[in-house]
């Protein structure tokens, strides 16, 4: 990622997220609002990617938020997303916290299978505790708070609240990133044998990285139940993990912004391929897979940034002339 | 020798994979700032030795002292912290990251924030550190560079930076002018054996080519079939028959 391109990227894009409600019809912002907790769990995936760690089992993490947060609305009466985002983060990150205890030991398939064992074991659990957890039916969110308000899941408010959330998750991945973690965790893809030999254990650099892509896995659920609704145990079923996996790729994971890119791409392909292909909206998102993945691996943030330098180069000869 | 400037002692270490005895009784003891070469013909275990000191294979009998501490059956991660470094016949670098990074890790490791995640990598003192050490290895020019464009005898030179960033007192150096072209082989050796002798590190380094261990070692070890067969000065050493045979297969 080059250094001019950032900082102008993240001006262009605060501002338009934050004037978008004021210009766009309000079902866009349910959408929007969709692709921001979509954003927050996808960067988790995208973290792990960075190091070369796939995983099929994100949904864990999402799942595990969601239902921190229903079970305090269902048992509790909480509402206040100034608590339950807290406490969504707190649960994901005490459930990547135990998990990782053995994924840190496993690489590549393995670490995709197991991940996407675990998720499954939460999906059953989810299914057979139905007493406690709702069941297939899953349980009903309400109305959440911030402060005492009311806050509807597709209100400007709402919107609101997740951008500010998703402001401070992109802060703070963007510091873990330029940190010696960050550089160590790039470092896992190329050379684990130097790692060791520098005195570093690279357990400790997939544990840790694997403790905060739990985190806000579990920040994502919680305003997930809020924008949706209603949580079911499908929140941790593979399918999901696996649209984590589909947007990482379809943004780009080298850095925060393809996420993001991919996240909005996304729920507004699903939004219209549904509305203009009704049953073939999956044909179509697998359609455009095929062509990042053929054209552009770097997904859309490379192909932005491809356009930005060609556009510049362009700029330069024009002035030259 | 006192023990106390004995860097590194081993006691009757051996190792045997089947039927190949790797390591064979080694006793050998190393002092401070002595320059070591091994020699010793292909299979005769010089790697395998620097494999059971840094912790990679664990020896069957035999302790392993690094300044009068037992490092027997550490990993290489524990053996890095007691002070051992090594570097590689294979260059072992960070290949998707820039040269200066690579060394910025390495500094960031041996200041014990290898695993911080929240203050940024990119630090004044250690960057002019790193740029600092990448001059005294000649590689000041690349430092900004993909580690991929560098040429090998850059990739050779980076791969003992990244160790000697570690600030090791012994430093163990497998081949390290394998794969450098014979023209540039003395120009890094003397690049090497400069920074080596500043930094005041003891280094035992793994060579096949007899003129530069004559060159600049004053001690040589020749190993064969796992054996210590010749300990000495390298004119003494390297003229003895029994290691012609061992070393060159002719008298």
């Amino acid at each position: 990622m080059s250094l001019p391109t950032l900082p102008r990227a993240l001006l262009v894009t605060s501002a338009l997220l934050i004037l978008l409600p004021l210009v766009v019809p309000g079902w866009i912002m349910f959408v929007m609002t969709k692709a921001l907790f979509m954003f927050i769990a996808v960067l988790g995936v995208a973290v792990l990617l960075r190091g070369g760690l796939l995983t099929f089992g994100h949904a864990l993490f999402y799942a595990t938020g969601a239902y921190a947060a229903g079970f305090s609305v269902k048992w509790l009466g909480v509402q206040e997303l100034l608590l339950l985002v807290p406490l969504g983060a707190l649960s994901g990150m005490i459930m990547a916290a135990l998990v990782g205890l053995i994924m840190a030991r496993y690489r590549e398939v393995f670490f995709a299978m197991l991940n996407l064992a675990f998720s499954m074991i939460l999906f059953g659990a989810l299914l057979k505790f139905y007493w406690f957890t709702g069941g297939t039916d899953g349980l009903a969110m309400g109305t959440a708070t911030l402060l005492g308000t009311e806050f509807e899941g597709d209100s400007f408010g709402f919107y609101y609240f997740s951008l500010a959330i998703a402001g401070i998750v992109a802060f703070v991945v963007c510091r873990f990133m330029a940190s010696p973690l960050g550089y160590f965790l790039r470092a896992l893809y190329d050379n684990e044998i130097r790692i060791e030999y520098s005195g570093v254990a690279v357990r400790q650099i997939i544990y840790r990285t694997y403790i905060l892509a739990g985190t806000l896995g579990g920040v994502s659920g919680v305003l997930a139940a809020f924008t949706i609704g209603h949580i079911v145990p499908e929140d941790a079923f593979w399918l999901q993990s696996g649209e984590f996996v589909f947007v990482a790729l379809l943004g780009g994971f080298g850095g925060v912004p393809g996420p993001l890119m991919g996240a909005i791409a996304f729920e507004l392909i699903q939004t219209y391929a549904s509305k203009f292909f009704p049953l073939a909206w999956q044909m179509t998102l697998g359609i455009i897979m095929l062509i990042v993945i053929l054209f552009q691996p770097g997904g859309l943030w490379a192909m932005y940034q491809k356009a930005e330098r060609w556009l510049s180069r362009k700029g330069r000869d024009g002035e030259d002339a | 020798m006192p023990e106390e400037t004995s860097i590194l002692r081993t006691v009757d270490v051996s190792l045997s994979f089947g039927a190949v005895t790797a390591a064979d009784n080694l006793n050998i003891e190393v002092g401070r700032g002595e320059l070591v070469g091994i020699v010793g013909a292909n299979g005769s275990g010089k790697t395998t030795f620097l494999n059971l000191i840094t912790g990679y294979l664990r020896p069957e009998h035999g302790r392993i002292l690094v300044m009068g501490r037992d490092a027997t059956g550490l990993p290489p991660r524990l053996v890095t912290k007691l002070g051992v470094a090594r570097s590689f016949q294979i260059p072992q670098l960070y290949t998707n990251l820039s040269v200066l990074e690579g060394m910025l890790l390495s500094l960031a490791a041996e200041s014990g924030e290898g695993a911080g995640f929240w203050k940024p990598i990119y630090r004044e003192s250690w960057q002019s550190e790193g740029l600092e050490i990448l001059e005294r290895f000649g590689l000041e020019s690349y430092a900004d560079r993909p580690v991929s464009e560098l040429p090998e005898g850059g990739r050779k030179l980076l791969d003992i930076a990244l160790s000697f960033a570690l600030k090791p007192k012994l430093l163990l150096m497998d081949e390290p002018t394998s794969g450098v072209s014979v023209e540039d082989k003395f120009q890094v050796m003397d690049t090497l054996v400069e920074v080596l002798r500043q930094g005041n590190i003891t280094t035992i380094f793994v060579e096949h080519d007899m003129e530069v261990v004559q060159r600049y070692s004053r001690r040589v070890l020749v190993f064969d079939t796992g054996r210590v067969i010749a300990d000495g000065e390298p004119e003494g050493v390297l003229a003895e028959p029994e290691v012609r045979k061992a070393v060159l297969g002719r008298v």
